[in-house]
C-alpha cells in the first residue's frame, strides 16, 4: 500500500507491518486448482501417454484415468451367455448362412492385435491385447453375394446393433474377438464373443455379438441412431478434425 | 448479537456462526456432492453398476446434479441476503502469516488469535470451490465432447477421475472431522456455538463479534 512508509515493524500503530497483512492464499489455491485443472485438460493426454509407456502397460492402471475401462451397456444388463451355448449366426445375402460355435470360431486362422481402445467420450485403453479371427474370414465362409454393400450386427443383448460397410468390414484390423487382456473375454466386456473394429471408436465394437447379417444398405446401429456417427473413424468423426492415430 | 448481557452461566451464551443462508447453502452443496459421489460409484466400478442397474438413470442424475452444482452458492452468494457468507469467503480467502506457519508446521505451530475458521477448514472450503469448477468444466467436456479435440477429451477424462479420487478422500475427511467436532457440526446444523467455544478455537473472531472486550470481564485479556 505505502512503499515509502517508514520501516515501522514491531511497532504498535494502526496497521499491522507488510509482512503480518493478511495475504489472499484462497485466491491463488482455486486460481491455481483451475489452471491445473485446464493444463490436466490440455496435456492429460500425453501425460498419460508418456508415463504409460514408461512403466508399460501394467503398471498404466495405477495411473487415475489410465488404462482403465468403463463398462457400458445400453440394456443396464450384462448377458451371460455360457462358452457351450454361444452361437454366432452369419445370414442374409449369402450363399450359405452358417451357425458357429465358440469352438469353431477358436479352430480358424488366429488373429492378435495390440491396440488401444478409445472411446468417443476420451477415455482411452492403451495397448490391449486382442485375439479373435478376421472378419472377412468370417465372411468368407459364408460366402457374400455380389449384391451385398454391407453388415448388420445383432447382440445377445437384445437391443444393441452395428453396422458397417463391407469396404470397412473387410480390414484385416477388424475381428471377431474372443480373448482380450490376455484372457477370454468377461461377460463385462462383452464376452464370450464380440466385435474389435480398431480403426473406429468404442462403440463399434459390439458386444456380445449373436448374429450377423449381410445386407445391400448400412443400416446404422443403436449408437448411431442416437447422434453418433455412422463411420466412426477415430479422430476424424463426431467433432474430431485430427488425423487418426495410426 | 441479539443478546449482548452476560448469561446465566459464563461462557454459554450462544453465538451465531452460520445463518440460515450459510447453512442452506452448505446443505444443498452437501445433498448434491453425495449424489453426484454416490451415482459416480456405479459409473467407475462395474461390480456396482451390476449391482445397481439402471445406468442411463445413473449417468443422467448425474450429469445434471452435475450442472446443479454451482447453483445454491451462487444464488447464497448473489442477493442482500448473502452479506454474512460473502463475508467468510473473503476470511476463507484472507491468511495470516500465522495461518500459513500453522499450516506448514501441520497445526504444531499454534495461532496467537485464531480466525472464526483454522486453515484446515479454509483449505477445505477452497478445495471444494476449486473442485466445483474443475469437475464442472471437465464433466462438459465429458458430455458435450463433440466441441473438443480427443486429445481434451482424454484429458478431461483424466483431470474428473483424479479429482474424483481427491474428493472421496477430502469429503470423508471433512465428515469425519465433523463427527468427532460436535460442537463445530452443531453449528452447521443448528446455527451457533457457545462463547467459550468460540474462545477456546477462534478468539480473534470472537473479537471481532464482542467488539469491546474491555466491557467484558470474561475474555482473556
Amino acid at each position: 500500500m505505502a512503499p515509502c512508509a517508514p520501516y515501522d515493524e514491531g511497532v504498535a500503530t494502526s496497521s499491522p507491518p507488510v509482512s503480518e497483512r493478511p495475504k489472499r492464499v484462497g485466491r491463488r489455491v482455486v486460481l491455481g486448482m483451475v489452471a491445473a485443472g485446464a493444463a490436466g485438460i490440455v496435456f492429460g493426454a500425453r501425460v498419460q501417454n508418456v508415463v504409460g509407456s514408461a512403466l508399460g502397460s501394467g503398471l498404466g492402471g495405477l495411473l487415475p484415468g489410465g488404462d482403465r475401462f468403463r463398462i457400458y451397456t445400453v440394456t443396464n444388463s450384462f448377458p451371460d451367455i455360457p462358452d457351450a451355448a454361444y452361437r454366432l449366426k452369419v445370414d442374409g445375402l449369402v450363399d450359405r448362412p452358417v451357425t458357429l460355435t465358440l469352438d469353431q470360431l477358436r479352430a480358424m486362422p488366429r488373429t492378435r492385435l495390440v491396440k488401444d481402445f478409445q472411446c468417443v467420450t476420451g477415455w482411452r485403453v492403451p495397448n490391449v491385447h486382442w485375439e479373435g479371427v478376421r472378419l472377412s474370414d468370417v465372411l468368407d465362409l459364408a460366402g457374400v453375394q455380389d449384391s451385398a454393400q454391407a453388415l448388420a450386427f445383432d447382440s445377445y443383448d437384445g437391443l444393441d446393433t452395428e453396422s458397417l460397410t463391407l469396404d470397412q468390414a473387410r480390414r484385416p484390423d477388424v475381428i471377431v474377438a474372443y480373448r482380450m487382456l490376455g484372457a477370454p473375454i468377461t461377460s463385462e466386456h462383452g464376452g464370450p464373443v464380440r466385435l474389435y473394429v480398431a480403426p473406429m471408436y468404442g462403440y463399434k465394437s459390439l458386444k456380445w455379438l449373436s448374429a450377423i447379417r449381410v445386407v445391400d444398405r448400412v443400416e446404422p446401429g443403436y449408437w448411431e441412431q442416437n447422434g453418433y456417427a455412422v463411420d466412426a473413424w477415430i479422430g476424424r468423426s463426431n467433432g474430431g478434425t485430427e488425423q487418426p492415430v495410426d | 448479537m441479539q443478546d449482548q448481557s452476560p448469561g446465566p452461566v459464563i461462557g454459554s451464551r450462544r453465538i451465531l456462526r452460520f445463518d440460515r443462508v450459510e447453512r442452506a447453502a452448505h446443505w444443498a452443496n452437501a445433498v448434491l456432492f453425495g449424489i453426484l459421489m454416490a451415482t459416480a460409484l456405479p459409473l467407475y466400478f462395474v461390480q456396482v453398476d451390476r449391482f445397481v442397474g439402471r445406468r442411463v438413470l445413473v449417468e443422467n442424475i448425474h450429469t445434471w446434479c452435475g450442472v446443479a452444482l454451482p447453483i445454491p452458492l451462487v444464488i447464497s452468494l448473489a442477493g442482500p441476503w448473502g452479506e454474512r457468507l460473502r463475508r467468510d469467503v473473503r476470511r476463507i480467502n484472507l491468511w495470516t502469516a500465522a495461518e500459513l506457519r500453522w499450516l506448514w508446521s501441520l497445526g504444531r505451530r499454534a495461532i496467537p488469535e485464531p480466525d472464526k475458521f483454522n486453515p484446515g477448514q479454509k483449505l477445505n472450503a477452497l478445495f471444494t470451490a476449486g473442485a466445483i469448477v474443475v469437475m464442472l468444466a471437465t464433466g462438459s467436456i465429458l458430455k458435450w465432447y463433440r466441441f473438443f479435440p480427443l486429445d481434451w477429451r482424454t484429458g478431461a477424462t483424466f483431470v474428473h477421475d483424479v479429482l474424483a479420487l481427491g474428493i472421496f478422500i477430502v469429503v470423508f475427511g471433512h465428515i469425519a472431522f465433523a463427527l468427532s467436532h460436535r460442537d463445530a457440526l452443531r453449528s452447521m446444523v443448528r446455527g451457533w456455538v457457545t462463547e467459550s467455544w468460540a474462545r477456546r478455537h477462534a478468539s480473534g473472531w470472537l473479537k471481532e463479534e464482542l467488539p469491546d472486550p474491555t466491557k467484558d470481564p470474561s475474555l482473556p485479556t
